[in-house]
């Protein structure tokens, strides 16, 4: 197995508040690492910071490093966009564009200039297959995006960054607005994905986590309390608050 | 008198005075409105559109008034849509939350409130004199932009911050630029807002007399203007002269004037209300 991305002594402010405490992880190549742990624990935010959107928040602040195939991607020399090209983003409530369902899954590939109708229209159909959505869609490309149900609107929001054929992808609770079918669906999509895919899930569903993942990583105030495999986290945790948290006994 | 009894008639009371205080501006623009008509619209027909002011009331037109007004609706367009647009972007979006950007902020919410007076008296020191444009279409133009432009950045402002945060993550995480951001996902999802603003401007712009009084725009001007660099005049300061004039005839010819300017107005605000609508129905979040 192959170390695709590294977390080296992260610590994030938000002004005075330390949100994240020396965090040293390392994620391994075309795996599912499931984050996990009560709300407000810093999973989110360790999540964005490795495609940088906490860089918009005005009181944010970090030491460390992150560093994806060999760069640490906080390097001042970085381009933001391109990195992000790279790394695609699914996040908590669906938010498609106004916009037709085309234009949505096309959107990544049109800002890198490509204009070639036939190619779009190949990647668009395969993002949409992949997503499992184009048996639903197929005859309304051109309709609003917005007209579609919740499930679809997230399916087509993992469809749109797919496009793009990132390396890695970041969920941030990519089914917590969804009923179980859509849930089903999008994590049986996970399980295919993978293949390809470097996937870093932040969930609050222990089952989930449980189903999905290869590693599962215990977040708690700001601290990571332990992480391993998947089945170790959930058969023979090491760390009480861990068996705890996963039990159901807080949290 | 118990307690409640006298709660329930001060309640009374105060909705007499609600009543009273919302109906009066609209008896009295109705009762205006009214004499207006009453006054003028027999006075509208073809030549009173088509004909160059005159000594005589009864031969006298609006035509260099409408098309003066035309004229520096257009070029005031021109200059000011592109300004305010891009001062309200770079505010919202770009300028960082230093002390610079809010001393900016502060200093156009208060330009909104300056009186239009004091924008001609600049106007006039800067584009009529400095620049040497004279008592130009161009000057009267760039003084009624200066004028209008808080407006614009307000309504532009208003409405990208109506855009969800949600839709910038979303293009952000695809790798869009900035500017790729703004451009294909933020400026077309605030569109009606930022339009209704600039219709209201613009509006606003055609009803304002004081500044191009100031800087020289005349009520006699016996051509229509034909470039930029011409004298004009406006359908306002037309009224305006119509009205201090002694004869009956001349105020008949105003209020005429004054129907025009007002279907004008009402068209246009009219428009910007539509737009507003239709923009709502096309973008649910």
């Amino acid at each position: 197995m192959k170390t695709k991305i590294e977390a080296k002594n992260i610590d994030v402010f938000y002004g005075d508040f330390q949100a994240l405490r020396n965090i040293n992880m390392q994620f391994e190549e075309n795996a599912v690492t499931a984050l996990i742990g009560p709300s407000g624990c810093g999973k989110s935010t360790y999540l964005r910071l490795f495609n940088r959107m906490n860089d918009y928040i005005d009181s944010f602040n970090m030491n460390g490093e992150i560093v994806i195939d060999g760069k640490n991607i906080y390097e001042k020399n970085v381009l933001v966009d391109e990195l992000r090209k790279g790394i695609g983003m699914v996040f908590q409530k669906p938010n498609p564009f106004p916009k037709s369902i085309f234009e949505n899954v096309s959107y990544g590939l049109k800002i890198q200039g490509i204009k070639d109708k036939d190619f779009l229209n190949r990647r668009v159909r395969k993002a949409l297959e992949q997503s499992a959505l184009w048996d639903e869609v197929k005859n309304d490309l051109d309709k609003s995006a917005l007209a579609l149900s919740g499930g679809q609107q997230q399916r087509l929001c993992i469809a749109r960054t797919l496009a793009v054929e990132p390396k890695i992808l970041l969920m941030d609770e990519p089914t917590s607005a969804l009923d179980p079918i859509a849930t089903a669906k999008v994590e049986e999509l996970i399980h295919q994905l993978k293949e390809k895919y470097t996937i870093i899930i932040v969930t609050h569903n222990m089952q989930q986590a449980s189903r999905i993942s290869d590693f599962t990583a215990f977040f708690y105030m700001g601290d990571l309390i332990e992480y391993d495999k998947t089945d170790t986290i959930f058969t023979k945790p090491k760390n009480e608050r861990t068996q705890n948290y996963i039990t159901g006994r807080f949290g | 008198m118990t307690n409640s009894t006298k709660n329930r008639i001060k309640d009374r009371i105060f909705n007499f005075i609600g009543i009273f205080a919302t109906l009066i501006g609209i008896i009295i623009l109705g009762f205006f409105i009214g004499s207006i008509l009453y006054d003028g619209l027999t006075r509208i027909d073809w030549d009173f559109l088509n004909s160059l002011p005159s000594r005589k009331a009864e031969k006298a037109g609006i035509l260099t008034a409408w098309s003066g007004s035309l004229w520096i609706v257009i070029f005031t367009f021109l200059v000011v849509v592109p300004l305010g647009i891009a001062a309200g972007i770079y505010l919202e979006e770009y300028g960082d939350k230093s002390k610079l950007s809010s001393l900016l902020e502060v200093n156009i919410s208060n330009l909104a409130g300056v009186p239009s007076v004091i924008y001609g008296l600049l106007g006039l020191e800067i584009f009529v004199r400095l620049m040497n444009l004279g008592s130009s279409i161009l000057a009267g133009s760039f003084t009624l932009a200066l004028l209008v432009l808080p407006i614009i950045i307000v309504a532009t402002r208003e409405a990208l911050k109506a855009v969800p945060p949600s839709i910038r993550a979303a293009s952000y995480g695809l790798g869009a630029t900035k500017w790729q951001t703004v451009w294909y996902q933020i400026l077309p999802a605030a569109g009606g807002g930022i339009l209704t603003g600039v219709i209201l401007a613009i509006s606003r712009a055609v009803g304002e007399t004081a500044p191009l009084i100031v800087i020289g725009a005349l009520a006699y001007v016996p051509f229509t203007p034909s470039s930029p660099m011409d004298e004009f005049t406006v359908l306002p300061i037309q009224i305006f002269n119509w009205i201090s004039r002694p004869q009956h005839e001349f105020t008949i010819n105003a209020a005429a004037a004054i129907i025009i300017l007002l279907i004008i107005t009402f068209i246009m605000n009219g428009i910007a209300v539509y737009f507003r609508n239709k923009w709502q129905k096309k973008i649910n979040w």
